[in-house]
C-alpha cells in the first residue's frame, strides 16, 4: 500500500514538474518595497503594474502570470526576492524596484541569472552600469541633480544650497553629490553637508547647525517619510530657507502627511503628475483609468513608472516575436521612442530612459507641476 | 557657535533625552523586578501610539480621551502578553523568557505591518503643542518643558509605587527571590502581572509622547527608540528607575552634542550611542546608578 502510494506521490511531482516548464505562459516577477520604509512608494508602483496587467493581459497569444514578491525595503531581502522569481516562479523578465540599493541588491542576481529587469524609480547610475541584463524606465541622477541645481540656480536665483544627506542610502548619497556638483558649476556655493541615516527621527541639531549658517535653499535627497519629518523639525526650529528635493519626495500623501510645513516645498521628479496641464494621450488614459479604479486616491509617478515598465516589457516581448530572456533582453536595449505615460522614452546605450526632468511644487496645500527643465550639464 | 545656538542645542537634547528616559523608565522597571529585558517594550510603544490614532481618526475622540483609553488598553495588552509568552516560561531559565520576549516583538512588529500596513501615518497633533515659544532667537516648543516634567513625574510615581506600596513590597520581594515569596504568601503571579501593566502603561504614555514630538507613526517606530532607551537604561544602571532618567537624558545630551560640536559625525550619531554601550559593559556593567547584585549562596 505504501509503495504504491509512493509511487502515485513520485508520479505526481513528475507530473506537476512538467506542468511547471510548459511553455504556455509568460511569466512576469514583479519586486518591490511593499513593507517597510519604502513602501509607500512600492506600493504605488505595484498598483501601476496591476493596472497595466489588468488592461493587457495576454501577449503573443498566451497568457501573462504576475508574481509579485515584497522586498521588505531591505537589500538582503531584496536580493532573495528575486532569487525567488528566478528559481521558483521560473520568469521571464523582472520588474523592479523602487530604491537604488534595493535595484542594485536584486540586479546582481537578475545579471548572473540572466534574466532581464527593467527597475521602475531606480536612478542611481550604478543600477545599470556594466550590466547586461538591467534597464530602467526613469532617467538617472547625474541628470536629475543637474535639474534640481539648475532650477534653484537659474529659475529661482538661490546661490547658497545646504544638504542633508542619509548615508545609509546610495541614492540619496548620489544624488547629493550629482547636486553638489552641478550647483558648483553654475556658481553656486555649498554652505554645508549634513548627514543623517536612514531610520532616524530626530533631525534638530544637524537643522539647528545648518539654520545659522543661513542658506538660501537647503536640498534634502531623501525619502518621502523622512523627508516629511525633517521640513517638520525645520519649520518648528524657525527655517525660512528653501526646501527642495528629489524624485524620492513624489507622493500623492506629502501634503497630508506634511501638513504646512511642505509649503513651498519643490522637489524633481519625472515628467507625470495628475496636475499636470498639457498631458499626452497615454498619461490621460492613464489618469482616467486609474481614477474609475481608485476613486478617492490620486495617482502619482510611480504608479505611472509601474505602468510604463510593464508595458515595455510587453512590447519588448512583442518586437522579439517570442518569450525567451535572451531575446527580450536584446529587444529591450533596442527600445526606441517607446510612448508611455511619462513620456516618450528610448533606452540608450547605458540602459537608461531619457527623459526630461519634471518640477513639482506644493501650494496651497496641492502638489502642482510647474513644468520640465533641461538642465545645465 | 553662538549662545542663542548653544541653547536651542540644549533645548534639543533636552526633548530627545527626555524622551528616552520616559521609555527607559519602562525598561528598566520591568528588568529591575522580573530581570527580563522585556524587547516586546519597542512595540508596545508603537501600539500606544496607534491606538490613540486610531482612537482619534477612528472614533473621533477628544485627546486626553483617547491618550487615557490607549494607555488603558496597553496595560490590558502587557498582562495578556505576560499571561501567553512569560507566564509558562516562569520557571525556565531566564534566556528562555528573552528569547520569547524577542519572539513576541517580532510577532507584534509583523501584525502591526500587516494591519496597520507600513504606510506612514500622521499624528494630529493640538495646535497648543505645535506653535514653538521664541524666546529671542531660540525657540521652545511647548513639548520640550511638558516631557521632561511628565518623564519626571512619572519617575517619583514608579518610586512611590516601588518603595511605599503593598504591591511594590511584593515587587521587591520577588526581586530579590522569586521561590521564597511564593512561600510567604506573596502573590506573586498578580504581582508580575501588575509589573507587566505598569510597564505597558509607561511604555504607551512614552510612544504616544514620541508621536507627538516626532509626528508620524510606522509599525518599526519603536525599533530604534527601543534599542536607544535600552543603552539609557544599561548607561544609567538596569533596574535603577531614577538611573534610567538620567541615562536617558545623557544619551540625549550626548547624540545631540556629537553633532553640534563634530557635525561632520552626524551620520554616526547612532554608532556613538552604541559605542558607549560596549564602553559601559567593559569598564561599568553596573551602569551609573546600578547597584552590584549580591551572589546568591
Amino acid at each position: 500500500m505504501r509503495r504504491i502510494f509512493a509511487l502515485c506521490l513520485i508520479m505526481l511531482m513528475a507530473f506537476a514538474g512538467k506542468a511547471f516548464a510548459a511553455d504556455d505562459t509568460v511569466r512576469i516577477g514583479v519586486f518591490l518595497p511593499l513593507t517597510g520604509q519604502n513602501a509607500f512608494g512600492g506600493q504605488l508602483e505595484l498598483e501601476g503594474v496591476q493596472m497595466a496587467f489588468k488592461e493587457v493581459g495576454t501577449i503573443l497569444g498566451k497568457k501573462i502570470e504576475l508574481f509579485v514578491v515584497d522586498n521588505k525595503s531591505d537589500k538582503v531581502e531584496s536580493a532573495n526576492a528575486v532569487k525567488r522569481l528566478i528559481d521558483k516562479e521560473k520568469v521571464h523578465a523582472i520588474i523592479g524596484t523602487y530604491g537604488s540599493s534595493l535595484a542594485m541588491a536584486g540586479g546582481e542576481v537578475s545579471e548572473k541569472a540572466g534574466i532581464p529587469q527593467v527597475g521602475t524609480s531606480c536612478t542611481n547610475p550604478l543600477v545599470t552600469q556594466g550590466k547586461k541584463y538591467i534597464f530602467r524606465v526613469c532617467f538617472i541622477d547625474p541628470y536629475q541633480g543637474a535639474g534640481a541645481a539648475t532650477y534653484a540656480f537659474k529659475s529661482l536665483g538661490l546661490k547658497k544650497a545646504a544638504l542633508l544627506v542619509d548615508v545609509a542610502n546610495d541614492y540619496s548619497v548620489g544624488l547629493a553629490n550629482y547636486f553638489k556638483k552641478s550647483f558648483g558649476k553654475l556658481g553656486g556655493e555649498i554652505v554645508t553637508t549634513l548627514n543623517y541615516q536612514s531610520g532616524d527621527q530626530d533631525f534638530t541639531a544637524q537643522l539647528t547647525k545648518i539654520i545659522s549658517l543661513k542658506p538660501d535653499v537647503l536640498f534634502i535627497p531623501s525619502y518621502f517619510a523622512e523627508g516629511a519629518i525633517i521640513m517638520k523639525q525645520a519649520q518648528e526650529l524657525g527655517a525660512t530657507f528653501k526646501i527642495m528635493g528629489g524624485d524620492a519626495m513624489d507622493n500623492p500623501k506629502i501634503t497630508e502627511i506634511g501638513g504646512k510645513a511642505v509649503e513651498g516645498f519643490v522637489h524633481t521628479t519625472f515628467p507625470y503628475d495628475p496636475s499636470m496641464k498639457d498631458m499626452n494621450p497615454m498619461a490621460k488614459k492613464f489618469t482616467e483609468d486609474w481614477k474609475k479604479i481608485h476613486p478617492g486616491k490620486d495617482p502619482n509617478v510611480n504608479a505611472a513608472l509601474g505602468y510604463d515598465a510593464y508595458m515595455i516589457i510587453l512590447d519588448a516581448i512583442t518586437r522579439a516575436g517570442k518569450v525567451e530572456p535572451e531575446a527580450i533582453t536584446k529587444a529591450l536595449a533596442e527600445t526606441k521612442g517607446f510612448v508611455g505615460v511619462t513620456g516618450a522614452t528610448t533606452i540608450n546605450a547605458s540602459h537608461d530612459a531619457e527623459k526630461p526632468v519634471g518640477l513639482v511644487l506644493i501650494k496651497d496645500g496641492k502638489k502642482t507641476y510647474v513644468g520640465d527643465i533641461t538642465p545645465d550639464l | 557657535m553662538t549662545q542663542a545656538m548653544f541653547i536651542q542645542h540644549l533645548l534639543n537634547s533636552l526633548t530627545l533625552g527626555s524622551l528616552y528616559a520616559l521609555i527607559a523608565i519602562g525598561y528598566t522597571m520591568v528588568y529591575g523586578i522580573l530581570r527580563l529585558i522585556n524587547f516586546a517594550h519597542s512595540e508596545i510603544f508603537m501600539l500606544g501610539a496607534y491606538f490613540v490614532y486610531w482612537g482619534l481618526t477612528l472614533v473621533h475622540l477628544p485627546w486626553p480621551l483617547a491618550l487615557a483609553l490607549s494607555i488603558l488598553v496597553t496595560a490590558g495588552l502587557g498582562v495578556i502578553i505576560d499571561q501567553i509568552a512569560y507566564r509558562p516560561l516562569r520557571d525556565a531559565p531566564r534566556i528562555s523568557a528573552l528569547i520569547s520576549a524577542i519572539g513576541v516583538s517580532f510577532f507584534l512588529q509583523n501584525v502591526a505591518i500587516v494591519f496597520f500596513q507600513a504606510i506612514p501615518r500622521e499624528v494630529y497633533r493640538p495646535s497648543w503643542l505645535e506653535d514653538p515659544i521664541l524666546l529671542g532667537e531660540v525657540r521652545l516648543l511647548p513639548l520640550t518643558l511638558f516631557v521632561p516634567a511628565l518623564s519626571f513625574l512619572l519617575m517619583l510615581g514608579l518610586i512611590y509605587v516601588v518603595y511605599r506600596t503593598k504591591a511594590g513590597l511584593g515587587m521587591r520581594a520577588i526581586s530579590k527571590d522569586i521561590e521564597t515569596s511564593y512561600l510567604m504568601g506573596v502573590p506573586v503571579n498578580r504581582i508580575i502581572a501588575l509589573t507587566f501593566g505598569i510597564g505597558s502603561a509607561l511604555a504607551a504614555a512614552s510612544g504616544i509622547m514620541w508621536a507627538l514630538r516626532y509626528p508620524q507613526l510606522q509599525p518599526i517606530m519603536g525599533v530604534i527608540p527601543g534599542f536607544k532607551a535600552f543603552i539609557a537604561a544599561v548607561f544609567g544602571g538596569i533596574g535603577s528607575i531614577h538611573g534610567a532618567v538620567v541615562g536617558g537624558v545623557m544619551l540625549g545630551f550626548i547624540e545631540i552634542m556629537t553633532v553640534a560640536f563634530f557635525p561632520e559625525l552626524a551620520g554616526y550619531r547612532d554608532a556613538f550611542a552604541f559605542v558607549l554601550l560596549i564602553f559601559i559593559l567593559l569598564f561599568k556593567p553596573t551602569g551609573l546608578l546600578g547597584v552590584k547584585p549580591e551572589d546568591k549562596v
